[in-house]
């Protein structure tokens, strides 16, 4: 029997890249068939094609042994494929039934909404999948797991077989991405397949049942989770041998470099996003703030670098009181601060390579002269920084824009790591990054912090917050809910602290006992 | 063999040139340009009713005559832009000084109506890349017309190259102040500036009136006029009449350079486009955004006073009720066809002023209506504006890195 989906020699090319070089991929009936690969190497693209976004240069496509062409997300519908944006594309002051019909209104009496028949259907759909999902919520009051699966049954209200999800998990809670691969399974069980694009090695062995690797545009191998453990599989995506952990020492904390009292931060809706946040960073030592994106990290990090002015509380770095300063001030104190949103906040995409690495050193010898920019001396350290942190550019200036992301990451590095900095504030510093980037920039974080660099690590990844914090906090709804050593921290407590719940001492016993069970 | 090789290496080369030529930016002003002449030129034949009448002859009289009015209506726009070579060397041959000052005064008219492009071409421009878009221009115009004129017949006494830079130096003092109102009040409480410097415009028009009609009225005329202003602040004419040609053109020469300078050489230009390319990425490398804001808009406003100070004090020599006629509304087309760079937005502010020097004389001598221009202008702009339509005609490769598109702040201040 035909497989229920046959890709076969698609290939894309865009101006000066070859984004899918003659990718086959089959996919069966019932089974999550994992897409793995780095950032850049043509996941997406090939989905976009599948989806009818793009329309491939060369290559069939065939869905249940019948060829067909797909030129719009119309035509994919058509086709039973749907998908599951990285980006959730709901209407938030619409119900879930009115953003689930939306495009496909139930209709009576000749034009007016049937919000009954399709609350009814989704009802349906829910039950059947255990989806648990309420049809006459508000979009906006749902926490983001259960918007995903608001986008899950828009999909199969359209009644579709093949779900490509990309990079589900990367806005849910841990606890929120066991929830989604129960769903996922439950969906295969009952005769849906999925597509499961992803560049997280640990989710690919917990949930697939086959792995695809691609690299630059090409199949690199197929597998399956029994046959590849997590160091293979990162080998094939990036085609080296890759260390996964990053070695650490013990860290020797020094003196207070960064000192927050009491702090609140409104937001721009005038909420309390940081509510009474206390804490120290002291040299030589990484300070991770774990928690669910929106907890209040981003306004935190926005007042520690002068970016929003806080309501109450206190800021000092290294002595000095900082807690109305400007951000030029902060950074001039010997504060680096690599930002959440690098398109949005650490870089002018339009300007060159050289001008973002002078960013915010620009007014200062030699760089400039009076009010003259000395463009020798910029192009110079800019060829020179480009050499020593491995950023892969066709030349200084080409604008930032035309890098790709780990690249750009890594301009952001370059430029705050080649100033004198005694603090450093790292925002989701790996964030869609590559497996190859990831494991340099965690090195480099590191070596600042055994030169005696103080490090305040905000991140969303809790791999990526054991890995390198010594201590950790962990952020809910404005305040710091705990703060744990790293030797006591585990993904399950870390875990329960992010949803809100603070374990007992005794439950804390209790897991990592079990912890220590399943490792021995 | 060896020549053959030679051959092919010499197609590659030339393929090469054409594959490089087709992803330059400035291939596609110059397609745009051509197309909308082509365009205007088909227009021009659709109204023309002897065109009608030889298609009735047959197709190719109809054809020719599409041809031939076509070549009537650009060669008199032309001559009227240039000059007439033919009556330039008669007068020439004929050594009549009078006769050879008419005969090159179109050129030099042509330099004349630029000038005042050059500067508001140059304020618009200058608000773009700081991601602010200065609908203001031709009010900061008036009110730079208006203290430029005061200066000029208040102050007394004064030798020309004191009173001169005194009266400039008032034009680009008002216009600033047009400018730093919309900019200040921007980057204090969000107020789009598009609204804002709408708004200004109106003000601008309403209060010039109101001062010539009354507080600055020259007491010696009935009609709304301000009093002559002093020779010692007239902008110095290199020629008799009727060339009308002055100082004001290499002045805003100099002063296109001087935004270049501080534009692309300066720290202060640098924090400038950093704030208009990207104000988030702005703020988080400590530059002030709002001190930009209200500079950049100050300084907006103060180039185009200056055009407003060129027309008072190079042409008209007093202030009149609606003396700039648009200006300031053509400069924000004239800037983005200059790619809101100063060197571009001289070249353009020279097309837009030849085209408007000459379609005078186009529409004297061949009888097309000098609105033809206006549709050349808008052509132009719209090819401009949808680089997609010019690649798809000429079918021109999509350049690899984007072109830098023009970012206006949205609305509420982001």
């Amino acid at each position: 029997m035909a497989p229920l989906l046959e890709l076969k020699g698609i290939t894309k090319r865009f101006p000066g890249v070859l984004a899918n070089d003659h990718i086959d991929l089959t996919l069966e009936k019932g089974e999550i068939h994992a897409l793995l690969g780095e950032n850049g190497a043509g996941k997406t693209t090939l989905m976009n094609i599948l989806y009818g976004l793009y329309s491939p240069d060369e290559g069939d496509i065939f869905v249940n042994g019948q060829k067909i062409t797909i030129q719009g997300p119309t035509d994919a519908i058509k086709a039973g494929i749907g998908m599951v944006h990285q980006h959730f594309m709901l209407i938030p002051v619409f119900t879930v039934t009115e953003n689930i019909m939306l495009g496909e209104e139930a209709v009576k009496f000749g034009g007016f909404l049937d919000r009954k028949k399709a609350a009814a259907k989704i009802k349906q759909i829910s039950d059947t999948y255990e989806l648990n999902v309420n049809p006459n919520a508000y979009v906006r009051d749902l926490p983001v797991g259960n918007q995903q699966r608001v986008e899950i049954i828009k999909i199969l209200f359209r009644e579709a077989e093949i779900l490509i999800m990309d990079e589900p998990s990367a806005v849910l809670t841990p606890q929120e991405v066991d929830e989604l691969f129960k769903i996922m399974r439950i969906l295969v069980d009952q005769g849906k397949s999925i597509i499961f694009i992803t560049h997280k090695l640990r989710e690919v062995m917990e949930c697939a049942d086959r792995i695809t690797v691609i690299r630059g545009g090409k199949v690199v191998g197929s597998t399956t989770p029994k046959e590849a453990d997590t160091k293979k599989l990162a080998a094939m995506m990036v085609g080296r041998e890759v260390e996964l952990k990053v070695k650490k020492t013990k860290a020797k904390p020094g003196n207070t470099v960064l000192h927050v009292e009491n702090l609140r931060v409104l937001n721009a809706q005038e909420q309390f996003a940081v509510d009474g946040v206390s804490f120290d960073v002291k040299e030589g030592e990484v300070f991770g703030i774990a928690g669910v994106q929106g907890n209040g990290q981003t306004e935190l990090v926005r007042a520690l670098t002068g970016l929003l002015p806080p309501t109450e509380g206190e800021i000092e770095i290294l002595g000095q009181e900082t807690t109305k300063e400007r951000p030029r001030s902060i950074t001039e104190l010997g504060s680096a601060h690599i930002p959440e949103d690098r398109q949005k906040d650490g870089l002018i995409l339009a300007f060159p390579v050289s001008e973002n690495l002078v960013l915010n050193s620009y007014f200062h010898e030699p760089f400039s002269k009076g009010i003259r920019l000395q463009f020798d001396e910029i192009a110079e350290s800019g060829k020179q920084l480009v050499e020593k942190f491995d950023i892969r550019t066709p030349g200084i200036n080409t604008p930032v824009s035309s890098l790709s992301g780990g690249n750009q990451q890594k301009v952001i590095v370059a430029r705050e790591f080649s100033r004198p900095i005694k603090l450093l504030i790292a925002s989701q510093p790996t964030r869609g990054l590559d497996v190859g980037s990831i494991e340099y920039i965690h090195k480099r974080v590191l070596e600042k912090r055994n030169e005696g660099c103080a490090i305040l690590l905000v991140s969303t990844e809790l791999d990526e917050i054991i890995q390198l914090s010594d201590r950790i906090a962990v952020m809910y709804r404005g305040k710091i809910l705990d703060v744990l050593d790293v030797e006591d921290a585990s993904k399950e407590i870390l875990g329960l602290l992010m949803a809100g719940i603070k374990p007992s001492d005794e439950m804390k016993q209790k897991i990592t006992k079990e912890e220590q069970i399943i490792l021995t | 063999m060896e020549k053959q090789k030679q051959v092919q290496k010499r197609q590659s080369a030339t393929a090469i040139f054409f594959d490089e030529l087709s992803k330059s930016p400035g291939l596609i002003t110059f397609l745009a340009i051509l197309t909308g002449i082509i365009i205007s030129g088909l227009l021009v034949a659709a109204t023309t009713v002897e065109v009608y009448e030889a298609f009735s002859v047959s197709f190719f009289h109809g054809m020719g005559e599409i041809f031939k009015t076509a070549w009537s209506t650009y060669s008199s726009l032309f001559l009227g832009a240039f000059g007439n070579p033919k009556t330039i060397i008669t007068a020439v041959q004929g050594g009549d000084a009078l006769a050879i000052r008419r005969a090159i005064n179109p050129f030099f008219e042509s330099l004349v109506q630029s000038t005042p492009y050059i500067f508001a071409g140059l304020s618009v421009a200058l608000g773009f890349r700081v991601g602010l878009f200065n609908i203001g221009a031709e009010g900061q115009i008036f009110i730079g017309a208006l203290t430029s004129v005061y200066a000029g017949y208040a102050i007394t006494g004064l030798p020309a190259f004191i009173h001169i830079p005194i009266a400039l130096l008032a034009g680009a003092l008002g216009g600033a102040l047009w400018g730093f109102v919309p900019g200040f009040l921007k980057a204090k409480t969000g107020a789009h500036e598009v609204i804002i410097t709408i708004m200004m415009n109106y003000i601008a028009f309403k209060f010039t009136d109101f001062m010539i009609n009354g507080p600055m009225q020259d007491p010696n005329e009935y009609t709304p006029k301000t009093p002559w202003i002093q020779e010692s602040a007239q902008l110095t004419r290199f020629f008799e009449d009727p060339i009308r040609f002055h100082l004001g053109f290499f002045v805003a020469l100099a002063v296109a350079f001087v935004i270049y300078w501080l534009l692309f050489k300066t720290t202060w230009g640098f924090e400038l486009r950093t704030v208009g390319s990207n104000p988030n990425g702005a703020r988080y490398a400590g530059i002030n955004t709002t001190r930009s804001t209200i500079i950049a808009m100050s300084l907006a406003g103060s180039l185009a006073g200056l055009a407003g100070a060129n027309e008072v004090l190079g042409l008209n020599h007093r202030l009149v009720p609606s003396f700039s006629s648009g200006y300031g509304f053509d400069s924000i087309a004239l800037a983005l066809l200059g790619k809101n760079h100063p060197f571009g937005v001289v070249l353009s502010a020279l097309l837009f002023g030849f085209l408007r020097n000459g379609s005078r004389q186009m529409q004297l001598k061949s009888g097309v209506p000098i609105d033809i221009v206006s549709i050349l202008q808008a052509l132009i702009l719209a090819f401009i504006a949808a680089p997609a339509i010019i690649r798809t005609i000429f079918r021109l490769k999509k350049p690899e890195i984007e072109e830098e598109s023009i970012k206006v702040g949205g609305w509420g201040g982001n």
